[in-house]
């Protein structure tokens, strides 16, 4: 059982969330240069990290706000909760974000800044 | 004792065919079976094979099984990081079926199920195959239409699968309650009287024994942690007992997936998900046929030492860990205190995870990579145990061949990139 801390209502079960999956996914542009691989792979594409994992959570059956953490996913320790507008802050965290196959291979044009929107 | 030891030693290195039988058993009982030799080999690791499989579960291990028999593939190793059997084939909760509406997955699952009919015997191994019946329910309008257009998709593939009324249901399942007032009402529901339930750990040691026999090295406790590739080749595999050489791997890692494709360069579109189950205490028999439900959401069968075995779907969230959240079991045990009243007040002995390897469509990876001569079967999610022998016969087709059949064909990695998904969310609304 997974106990999350929600930013606005604090520590609940994780039964009360939805889980969003990898964060920091970036919606390739939709150019006519887009080819169908790089649309596959970010549609199906995933982390699938055994160890540091960014991920998305929703407070569901709560404030229904969405919100990032950072986990690992072999011991489900939860280490940071951060804005989904923002980046990891700790240093595992950054490391983790910096360490991300996609970070290699940011779509054409996009500014680092607008990553998360 | 020591002499002893040694004979047993010598005698199963030579890989002589040593059949069981009621000779062997009547043999052995009057050395009150302290005699029987070990039923496969512990080889050490040779510095060089034609083909290594990776994961030594039932899908590996039929693999390399079938590569051996059908293919004639000599200098075959089997790798796993653990014990032979002990990833998601041993903890599975073996159910059996091939009613899956699309043409594709009947072509896989059936191709399976046929091939369970016969394996006990093929395998001189015990499988213990019981085709009790796999009987879904229906409790709402919609649920019972869906249903019948499934049954009607499923039997236009040749596949058995049947419509039952309520009473027909209680004729099978006395137990059940079919009074139409009830909060989740037994509406009707279907069944697939071939389908049923195996011993799991029996699968996997069959597969063994027999791989063993015709050669196959079985190696334990040694776990892959990369890949030598050449020019987009593969060349060998290290792992934690040192580098060996190779001309072609087959992975068949389940929720490890991701992990191994990452040391080979790729992505999988593969989530690694906790899937829980749990057994009660043992009963005189009381259910002879498996239940699914999927709208009360859980499914039981009665194992033959009389333990119900239960389970429902995956937790939500990716994990590692083999250990799901409470809620799931809290959940799967409403579920079947509802269904059936007369289960609650028995004690639950044991729960335990495994990490599924789950796909966007539901649908397995039968498939070739990007990296030549590298193949992965996974994706099986929350219900390969049923196709262990036919996944393990394509796959090895595949491996020897360099080409999938046409049963393999259509699961390969390109359809996440061309859009022909197989989606079968439908035929999986509980995991099974
Ligand atoms: C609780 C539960 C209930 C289920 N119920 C059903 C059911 O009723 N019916 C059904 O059809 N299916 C069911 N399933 C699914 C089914 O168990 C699996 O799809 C199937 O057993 C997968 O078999 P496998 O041989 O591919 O994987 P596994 O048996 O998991 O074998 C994979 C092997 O790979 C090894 N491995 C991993 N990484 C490495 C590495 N780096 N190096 C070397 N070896 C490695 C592992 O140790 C493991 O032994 C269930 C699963 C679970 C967890
Ligand atoms: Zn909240």
């Amino acid at each position: 059982m997974l106990h999350i801390e929600c930013p606005w209502c604090g520590f609940r079960d994780d039964a009360e969330f939805h889980y969003g999956g990898e964060a920091h996914i970036t919606r390739p542009d939709p150019s006519t240069t887009l080819t169908d691989e790089k649309f596959s792979e970010y549609l199906f594409s995933k982390t699938n990290t055994k160890g540091l994992l960014l991920e998305r959570w929703c407070h569901r059956s709560g404030c229904r706000r969405w919100f990032n953490v950072l986990r690992n996913t072999i011991t489900n320790e939860i280490l940071e909760v951060y804005p989904v507008t923002e980046k990891p802050s700790s240093k595992q965290g950054k490391e983790t974000y910096e360490r991300n196959w996609r970070r290699k291979s940011p779509p054409k044009k996009t500014p680092k800044t607008d990553e998360v929107k | 004792m020591i002499e002893k030891r040694e004979k047993a030693k010598s005698r199963t290195s030579t890989h002589k065919e040593n059949k069981y039988s009621l000779f062997s058993l009547a043999k052995n009982a009057v050395s009150k079976h302290k005699n029987w030799s070990q039923a496969w080999r512990s080889p050490e690791l040779k510095p060089e094979y034609d083909i290594v499989v990776i994961g030594a579960g039932g899908h590996g291990l039929a693999t390399a099984y079938y590569l051996a028999k059908e293919h004639g593939s000599k200098n075959i190793a089997v790798i796993d990081k653990g014990w032979l059997g002990g990833g998601n084939t041993g903890r599975n909760t073996t159910i059996i079926r091939s009613n899956y509406m699309w043409d594709e997955s009947a072509g896989i699952y059936e191709h399976s199920l046929k091939l369970w009919e016969t394996l006990s015997h093929e395998l001189n191994f015990n499988t213990m195959f019981s085709q009790r019946g796999v009987l879904t329910l229906a409790h709402t309008e919609h649920e019972l239409k869906e249903m019948t257009r499934r049954v009607e998709a499923i039997r236009l593939n040749g596949i058995d699968s049947e419509v039952l009324s309520p009473r027909a249901i209680k004729q099978i399942v006395p137990i059940i309650d079919i009074n139409p007032q009830l909060r989740y009402p037994v509406m009707g529901g279907f069944i697939q009287r071939r389908g049923g339930t195996a011993r799991h750990d029996a699968v996997a040691w069959g597969y063994a024994r027999a791989a063993d026999q015709l050669g196959v090295d079985i190696i334990q406790n040694c776990e892959v942690t990369g890949f030598n590739i050449k020019k987009g080749a593969i060349t060998g595999v290290k792992t934690v007992k040192g580098e060996i050489k190779a001309n072609k791997v087959g992975c068949v890692v389940a929720g490890h997936a991701g992990v191994v494709a990452e040391m080979a360069g790729f992505r999988l579109p593969i989530d690694s998900r906790p899937l829980q189950a749990l057994v009660s205490e043992p009963i005189k028999p009381i259910l002879d046929t498996v239940i699914m439900s999927n709208s009360v959401h859980m499914y039981v069968s009665q194992s033959d030492k009389g333990e119900l075995v239960l389970g429902a779907g995956a937790d939500s969230y990716n994990s590692y860990s083999q250990r799901g959240s409470l809620n799931i079991i809290e959940g799967m045990l409403a579920a079947a205190v509802e269904l059936f009243p007369v289960f609650s007040r028995l004690r639950m002995l044991r729960s335990w995870g495994g990490i599924v390897d789950t796909c966007p469509d539901a649908s397995p990876i039968i498939s070739k990579t990007p990296v030549k001569n590298l193949y992965f079967n996974c994706g099986w999610g929350t219900g390969g145990f049923k196709a262990t022998p036919g996944s393990g016969h394509v796959f090895a087709d595949l491996i020897a061949k360099d080409e999938p059949n046409s049963i393999a064909a259509p699961f390969s990695l390109d359809r996440f990139v061309g859009g022909y998904l197989i989606d079968e969310h439908g035929a999986a609304g509980v995991a099974h």
